[in-house]
């Protein structure tokens, strides 16, 4: 039991390694702001969640389950209001400058 | 498993440095103070990884105190670039 | 096993070298700020593979929380200065008058002769000594507290932590000698998502530094990364304008710059005497003192800190059209 248990953490693990290196390729593929600023609230938000998960589950005691869960909300919270100042700001360059359709 | 977790941890050292790559390039603030809390989210997660290897729930805290102050720097690159510009 | 170690920390430690330099050599002086910022998150894991947790709370309390807000409000102060304000002029961005040759020369001198004594004391130092870990341990029942860091700092070798006090007080006296008054600058329009936000973390964000003030007696914590995080709420206060300070706060921040450094002192010369020298505090009340320290100390900090962050923003000229995506 305890192996398959290992077995699930490491693979949950992965993923979010996975999810990470998407977001950093996004971060240096995706053509403007508002389409790098997927990298920066999703695939990083997974794989936060994926990587936490995957640690909590061969956790030793419900303390450190407990931080690891306030650590991956507050990080969600965090990025998802980071993301939308970020996109917010840069809409409101983009008008002091001009361009418009954005 | 503890080098199956260190390989998981470099991996994740190395999206960091490719991702300087944007910092690097920019060319607008906004990006690289992206690329900055992106990264902050990847610090948190190496943490996490790094509090099992080592099997030290303190460093759960740092985590914590991470995650706390992510926004921090955003919020004042947002609050005083829009001084400049509204 | 020790391979997998070793690569990651060389990647680790070689990665915070280059940042380093990056921060130092890059042209963009917003970009340098960035590295800078992503400088501290690596050199807090770095801490924490070197096994110093304290370190690294440290660390990531003033480099997540404090440095990076800092550093963006002095290039503000810069660009209002030098007349450039708009986003794409950052990049050419050069201060009004050169540094004199003799200035820099000077300086470099000072760091390399910093650096040589550095080394010198380094190579000089008996290789692979006991260190003080059997000395701290030993001495540990005596200290009031079961966290051998925070038995150092405060009680071992509270003066070096004194001075440290010291220091942050100095600082914040120099700011405010050339503040500028307080600021006048509107309330930011953040929008819903960040009122949701700070409703919700700003009082976390208060339990968690209470909460390593009050762990630092037995696990890594204490009132320097107790502080730095209070800190933070502070900086967010004062950026969203949720607090506006008043003239009449003046002397009240005073006192609180002051009541660290002040009741520290004070402590160390009340037990002294009666045959017991300068923080020698007495054994069964060694506990209570050092949470008393740690505690006042922690307000001066996180209210210092966040002092250091305030006063007036310079205003940009006015925008030809108003904000309009309220």
């Amino acid at each position: 039991m305890p192996d398959l248990i290992t077995f699930i953490s490491a693979a949950l693990i992965a993923a979010g390694a996975v999810f990470f290196i998407a977001g950093t390729v996004g971060l240096l593929r995706f053509p403007d702001t508002y389409c790098r600023l997927h990298a920066l609230t999703k695939a990083d938000g997974l794989g936060l969640a994926l990587i936490a998960l995957g640690i909590a589950l061969t956790a030793s005691s419900f303390g450190e389950v407990f931080r690891i869960a306030l650590i991956w909300f507050f990080v969600a919270v965090a990025s998802a209001t980071g993301g939308h100042l970020i996109a917010t700001h840069a809409r409101r360059v983009d008008r002091a400058e001009g361009k418009e359709g954005s | 498993m503890t080098i199956y977790l260190y390989a998981i941890a470099t991996l994740l050292l190395l999206s960091i440095l490719a991702g300087l790559i944007r910092v690097l390039r920019g060319p607008r603030p906004a990006e690289r103070m992206m690329a900055a809390q992106l990264f902050g989210t990847a610090a948190v997660a190496i943490l996490l990884i790094l509090s099992r290897i080592m099997d030290s729930p303190a460093l759960l805290d740092v985590a914590v105190v991470f995650a706390l102050l992510a926004a921090v720097t955003l919020v004042a690159f947002v609050v005083l670039a829009s001084r400049k510009v509204s | 096993m020790t391979d997998a170690a070793t690569l990651f920390d060389l990647l680790l430690a070689g990665s915070v070298i280059a940042l380093a330099i990056a921060s130092l050599t890059v042209r963009d002086m917003f970009a340098a700020i960035v590295l800078f910022v992503i400088f501290g998150l690596l050199s807090a894991l770095a801490w924490v593979r070197l096994s110093a947790p304290d370190v690294a709370l440290a660390e990531a309390a003033i480099g997540t929380g404090v440095t990076g807000a800092l550093l963006l409000k002095t290039l503000h102060h810069l660009r209002y200065v030098t007349g450039k304000l708009g986003e794409g002029q950052a990049r050419d961005l050069t201060p009004i008058a050169t540094v004199p040759a003799g200035v820099i020369w000077a300086n470099a001198a000072f760091c390399g002769m910093i650096t040589l004594g550095l080394a010198l004391a380094f190579l000089g130092a008996p290789q692979a000594g006991p260190g003080f870990d059997s000395l701290v341990a030993e001495a540990m029942p005596a200290s009031g507290v079961d966290h051998p860091v925070t038995a150092v700092l405060l009680n071992f070798r509270a003066y070096d932590t004194l001075m440290e006090v010291v220091v942050l007080l100095a600082a914040v006296i120099a700011v405010w000698q050339i503040e500028r008054g307080l600021s006048d600058a509107p309330a930011p329009a953040l929008g819903e998502v960040w009122q949701g936000f700070a409703r919700l973390t700003l009082p976390a964000i208060v339990v968690v530094g209470t909460y390593l003030l009050w762990k630092g007696s037995e696990a890594p914590g204490g009132a320097f990364q107790g502080g730095a995080v209070l800190a933070a709420v502070g900086l967010l206060l004062l950026l969203s304008r949720i607090y506006v300070p008043r003239p009449a706060h003046r002397g009240l921040a005073r006192w609180a710059f002051v009541l660290g450094t002040g009741a520290f002192a004070g402590v160390a010369l009340l037990v002294s005497g009666g045959g017991r020298v300068a923080f020698e505090y007495p054994a069964q009340h060694a506990y209570s003192l050092i949470l008393l320290i740690e505690g006042l100390v922690t307000i001066s900090i996180a209210v210092t800190l966040a002092a250091l962050f305030h006063g007036r923003e310079p205003v940009a000229a006015p925008a030809p059209e108003g904000r309009n995506d309220t």
